[in-house]
Parts: structure tokens; C-alpha cells; sequence
């Protein structure tokens, strides 16, 4: 069929690209407008180049808030994802019981991410919180303002709490959907648990684990609000995240100028690691097709 | 190999069964002799896979015993009952190479390499997938997966029983006769107890020596392909077995005629008088259309199915099918139908009733009930 060409229909385009304009393009461009000048004050700005980028590159503090970063998000896939798995093959198949955890575990996920933070945040405190008064007592050295390593502990397990819930409900769907003849062919051929597991379980789950891994890597790579209610980036710099690291930047110090730069590289790391990420899953899942 | 013996056997998949509506399977006691090949036929929902999934031990019965070979085995699980079952669906595990997927159950049960690499070469030429072995299961066709479960089933040599559970559903009509055909050889070579379940009536008259028919969780009948042809003990197996099935028509019986709308029809035998909903059953085989004897029809339609001509008609308000031969004339004129007497059966409340030889002589053992057939009141 031959398509009619009407140079007016770009018209119709046109709402999708103000909305779009104005949501992100253009706060985008204020930020790479920033990222390449620098000011002195009263609103002069002066032609920087690439000059905040190269500081950026050189700087210590970035490059370490970037391996604190890699390091949390690393540790919390790495116990979120086992352990979500570990609690949905656990769980209920059906009825009353497995309804009722499925509600109990959505509470987490429902809680906002500063609330989060603030029970945790009081639940530690060696002088009214019941975990840090309870280790205290246990005669446990245990300080998240002091103590780097309780301070990572706790906003770890913070995490933990707050998401596995997300992956042990991805990963319960994805056991849901395995029909029941696999379990049953499984017993015939005396498959033992562990192999049901490998063989059947966990191939089932790999779309949504994917999906999980993917989701739970990006959100914690962008983290701020939780550790930083508890923590707030301390002791010393010890929990100051990428996320952390740019709002001190940004609005503590003001450097408008390093901190675009900043967040323009940021947000490059994560579109090339979730890309990098998603093209390795994709192709691993094809191969084996 | 095994007898597998089951004993008062019933199931409900309530947890306090009361009524017998409850029970998806109805007490059951049944010999399934050894080495020999089943089919278990009925229509969805009749208990077959119920049946099926008790034996191999997927599932436990709310009552009743099962044995192998005198054993009992009711609570023992699937993994000691030795046994090998095919499901309706294929299941593959995915990430596995075919050779591996066809190895797994040996392998499980811990059989040296070299034998599992020789077992695996026999199954994949009797399945025809020896150059596929090294592929991944899984971009794999549904009928090239089926293929591989059948093979998985038939690996082990040492089974007590083969159990099908409508294994080629998914497979295409000519591979259906390939893979049946090979079954029937590999029953034949071996000699595993089989027990094949399907809805379709063609694929267990081939496949078994003997058929189970199933209804609303009973066994209705046991035999032979020709027993269930010619003297259908249930009307169900009467209308599921044939095509078109057999005609069942309400009837008067008084002696040795069966009086249908004041008309009446000549019966072989003598019967006493019998109580409840009396039917006659009819093969559409052995009625015949004729111009001058018989009982009225309105002939409605024909159709020419090759073979043979089935002639759909009215008779006293009900359909009735009449099956004629390929080179019968069929005018308009022939109004009339009769049976074949010795073919009519009666039924009392659903089950066949034996009559007495007209004579008054004892009663055929032909077509005494036998086969452990359920009470019919029962």
C-alpha cells in the first residue's frame, strides 16, 4: 500500500516532545550547561571545556565514594539475591499461608525510604534503640557513628531488609509458573532436591532473576535516603556513597560545576553497567536457546 | 516387572470425603496382570490420571491398598516403586544436552558411564534423535521434547511398569503411528507392564491387549478391543467406543421382545422383567434400513464417509445412526429400520442385563458378566 506523506502529522508529535522536553531534556541541559562553565558569583558564568571532567577523572574522593559504591551494591546483590530465593522456594505454594506471606513481606516495600532509615536509625542507637541496646548489653562493641565496620553492617542489613522482599516475590513468581509435571517428571527420574534446583528451578527462574538482579543493581547503585538518615555518611567518610557524595557537592560546597560533571558521569556508569549487564544476560539466554 | 494389585482403592481429593459424588476415583480392586499392555480410556475428568498418578505413587489414596507383586506400596514414595511415567506435556530439563536429559534417570540412580552412554545410543535411534544429542533441549520443537520424555521414560530397563499419561497429545498424526507403533515393539520386546491413558478410543484399541474404560470415576469395563465392540457392559462404553457410537433407545422390555413406542423389537434372548430406566443398545453396524419391515424413521441425512454411508435419522423422536455399506442404494422410500437381534443389547439403569436363550436353557456363558464388572446399584 502506498503511504500518503503529510509533513503536518510531525504536528501530532508535538505535545510528546514539550511534555518530554520539559520533564527531562531541559533539566538534563541545565546540568550539562553547569558541567562545562564555571562562575564566580552574581550570575556570571565563564566557558570551562571538558576542565571539570578532568578534575573530576583525578579526584581521590570521587573514585573512592565510586568504590564504596561498587562494594555496597556488590554485597547486597550478593546476600539479596540467594536470600531471596532461599525464602521463595520456602514459602507457601498456596492458600491461606501463602497469602499471608506474600502481605507480609510487600509490607517493606511499602514502608518510604526515609521512614526506612529512621527506624533503623533509632532500632541501632545504643541508648534507646532495641538492637543497639540489646548488642550493647551483649557486651558487643557495636556503634554505627563510631564504628566503620557497624556502620556498614547496619546499613547492609538495612538494605536487606528493605528489598529481599522484591527479589523473594519475583523469584515466588517465577516458581509459580512451573507446571507441576516438572516436579512430578523429577521424582520419577529420582532427581534429588538439589538437582530439581539446578535442572529445573532456578532455569525457570533466570527471566525474573535477571529482571530482579537488574533492578535491585540500579536502585542501590542510586541509593541515598536510607543511609543517609543513618549514617550520614560517616564516620568520616566511610558510608558517603556516589548519591551521598554529589548532594555534599552540590549543595553543601555549592561546586555547581564539579558536581554536574559529576552527576553526568554517574548517570553514564549506570546506563553502561545496566547495558553492559542486560547485553551479557540477553546473550547468555540466547546461547542457550 | 510387576503385578500390580490394587485393593479397595478410591480417592477424593476432599479432605473429608462424604458422599460417593466426593470421590474422584469409586472403589476400585483390579489385577494389572504382568507384561501386559493397558489402556485406560475415558473422557477428561473421569479419574484416569487419578488412577494413574496412584500407581506411580504421585499421589496417595484416601482409601485402599496398592501392591506390587504382593507388596504393599500404598505409602511408599515414587522413587521405590520403580517406575517410569510420561506425562501429557513434554518435560525437558532445559539447560541439559538431549544425551543428558536421556541419561538423567540412570544417572541418578547411579549407573557407571559406560553402560548410561550405551543405553542412551539405543533409546536415541528407537526415538530417532541420535543426531541431536548434543543439542540443548530447549529450542527444541514440542514433538522432539515429547520424544525425549517418552525416551526418558523407556531408558531404564528395569521398571516395574511404563505409565503414559496422554503422551502424544503434542505430537503430529504421522509421528502419533511411528511412536505408538514403536511402543507396541517395545512392549513386545521387553515385556513391561503398560498402562497408557488416552481419550482416544483409536489409540487404545491399538495400543492395548486390554482396555479399561473409565466413567464419572468408575471402571466400567475391562476387555478386549472386539468385548467392548460387541457387548458394551455400560451404555457410556456403548457411545465412547465406535463410530458413530451406539445407539441407545428407551424400551419396554416384556420376554423376548422390547417394546419402543408401542412397536416392538425381536431380542435374541429372554429377560425378566426389569425395574429402573430400561434401554436397548444398538450398533449403528447391525441396524439396517429397509422399505418394508421394521420399525419407522425419518431419514434426515447421509453421509458418505468413504468406508461406508452413516445415515443420521429420526426414530420416535430420538437420533439414531444407521451405518450402510459403501455400494448400499439408499432411496427415498426406505423408511423403516430393523436390528440384527442377536446384536441388541439391553440395559437396566446404564448396565447391561443378561438375558436367558429363548429355549429356557442356561444362559450363554458368552455373555455372562465377567471381568469384576462394579454392582450396578452400587
Amino acid at each position: 500500500m502506498e503511504k500518503t506523506v503529510n509533513q503536518k502529522a510531525w504536528f501530532l508529535v508535538l505535545p510528546v516532545l514539550l511534555l518530554v522536553a520539559f520533564s527531562a531534556v531541559i533539566p538534563l541541559m541545565t546540568v550539562v550547561n553547569y558541567s562545562v562553565q564555571d562562575t564566580f558569583g552574581n550570575n556570571q558564568f565563564f566557558w570551562a571545556g571538558l576542565e571539570w571532567f578532568e578534575e573530576m577523572l583525578r579526584s581521590e574522593r570521587m573514585w573512592d565514594a565510586l568504590g564504596r559504591q561498587l562494594m555496597f551494591s556488590g554485597i547486597i546483590l550478593a546476600i539479596e539475591i540467594p536470600l531471596g530465593i532461599f525464602v521463595a522456594l520456602n514459602m507457601p505454594k498456596s492458600g491461606f499461608w501463602s497469602s499471608f506471606c506474600l502481605v507480609l513481606m510487600s509490607l517493606p516495600l511499602l514502608i518510604p525510604w526515609n521512614v526506612v532509615g529512621t527506624i533503623w536509625q533509632i532500632f541501632g542507637r545504643v541508648d534507646i534503640g532495641l538492637l543497639g541496646y540489646t548488642l550493647d548489653a551483649l557486651g558487643i562493641n557495636y556503634n554505627y557513628t563510631q564504628d566503620i565496620l557497624a556502620a556498614w553492617v547496619t546499613i547492609i542489613v538495612m538494605d536487606v531488609w528493605h528489598w529481599t522482599s522484591l527479589v523473594a516475590l519475583l523469584a515466588f513468581a517465577g516458581l509459580k509458573s512451573i507446571p507441576d509435571a516438572y516436579y512430578q517428571a523429577a521424582k520419577i527420574d529420582q532427581a534429588s532436591r538439589w538437582k530439581v534446583f539446578c535442572f529445573i528451578e532456578l532455569p525457570k527462574m533466570m527471566g525474573v532473576l535477571m529482571i530482579a538482579i537488574l533492578l535491585r543493581f540500579m536502585d542501590s547503585f542510586m541509593i541515598y535516603t536510607e543511609p543517609f538518615v543513618v549514617t550520614g555518611g560517616g564516620p568520616g567518610n566511610a558510608t558517603t556513597l556516589l548519591s551521598i557524595d554529589l548532594v555534599k557537592m552540590a549543595l553543601g560546597q555549592f561546586d555547581l560545576g564539579p558536581a554536574a560533571a559529576f552527576s553526568i558521569m554517574y548517570f553514564l556508569v549506570i546506563l553502561l553497567i545496566s547495558w553492559v549487564f542486560y547485553t551479557v544476560m540477553t546473550n547468555l539466554e540466547k546461547r542457550e536457546g | 516387572m510387576a503385578k500390580i494389585t490394587l485393593d479397595n482403592l478410591a480417592h477424593s481429593y476432599l479432605p473429608n470425603p462424604g458422599s460417593e459424588d466426593d470421590f474422584a476415583l469409586k472403589e476400585l480392586n483390579h489385577d494389572w496382570t504382568d507384561g501386559e499392555a493397558y489402556a485406560l480410556l475415558g473422557s477428561s475428568g473421569c479419574g484416569k490420571s487419578t488412577l494413574l498418578n496412584i500407581i506411580s505413587g504421585l499421589l496417595h489414596p484416601s482409601q485402599g491398598r496398592i501392591l506390587f507383586d504382593g507388596k504393599d506400596v500404598t505409602h511408599a514414595p515414587t522413587a521405590e516403586r520403580n517406575i517410569a511415567q510420561v506425562f501429557q506435556f513434554p518435560v525437558v530439563y532445559d539447560t541439559m544436552t538431549v544425551h543428558d536429559n536421556l541419561a538423567f534417570p540412570l544417572r541418578n540412580r547411579g549407573r557407571d558411564e559406560s553402560y548410561v552412554a550405551e543405553r542412551v545410543q539405543e533409546i536415541a535411534r528407537m526415538i530417532g534423535m541420535e543426531d541431536m544429542l548434543r543439542k540443548k533441549a530447549r529450542g527444541l520443537t514440542a514433538d522432539a521434547k515429547q520424544k525425549i520424555s517418552l525416551g526418558r521414560g523407556m531408558v531404564r530397563k528395569d521398571v516395574n511398569a511404563l505409565l503414559f499419561d496422554e503422551p502424544l497429545t503434542v505430537i503430529d498424526p504421522h509421528m502419533k503411528w511411528e511412536l505408538r507403533t514403536q511402543l507396541k515393539q517395545l512392549h513386545h520386546d521387553f515385556g513391561h507392564t503398560m498402562i497408557y491413558v488416552t481419550h482416544d478410543q483409536t489409540e487404545a484399541l491399538t495400543f492395548a491387549d486390554k482396555v479399561v474404560v473409565m466413567y464419572d470415576g468408575r471402571v466400567v469395563q475391562i476387555g478386549t478391543p472386539e468385548e467392548l465392540f460387541e457387548r458394551p457392559e455400560h451404555t457410556f462404553v456403548g457411545y465412547f467406543i465406535g463410530s458413530p457410537g451406539m445407539n441407545v433407545i428407551p424400551a419396554r422390555i416384556d420376554g423376548n421382545k422390547a417394546y419402543v413406542n408401542g412397536s416392538y423389537v425381536e431380542l435374541a434372548q429372554g429377560y425378566k422383567p426389569l425395574d429402573g430406566k430400561v434401554e436397548i443398545g444398538v450398533r449403528p453396524e447391525f441396524a439396517r434400513l429397509s422399505q418394508s419391515e421394521g420399525l419407522p424413521v425419518k431419514v434426515r441425512r447421509v453421509e458418505d464417509v468413504g468406508r461406508h454411508k452413516i445415515i443420521r435419522a429420526e426414530f420416535f423422536g430420538s437420533d439414531i445412526n444407521i451405518i450402510a455399506g459403501e455400494d448400499d442404494h439408499i432411496s427415498a422410500d426406505m423408511n423403516r429400520v430393523t436390528f440384527d437381534a442377536n446384536r441388541v443389547n439391553v440395559y437396566a439403569n446404564d448396565w447391561r442385563v443378561n438375558g436367558r436363550p429363548r429355549d429356557g436353557g442356561p444362559s450363554d456363558p458368552d455373555t455372562a458378566t465377567d471381568h469384576g464388572t462394579p454392582d450396578p446399584n452400587g
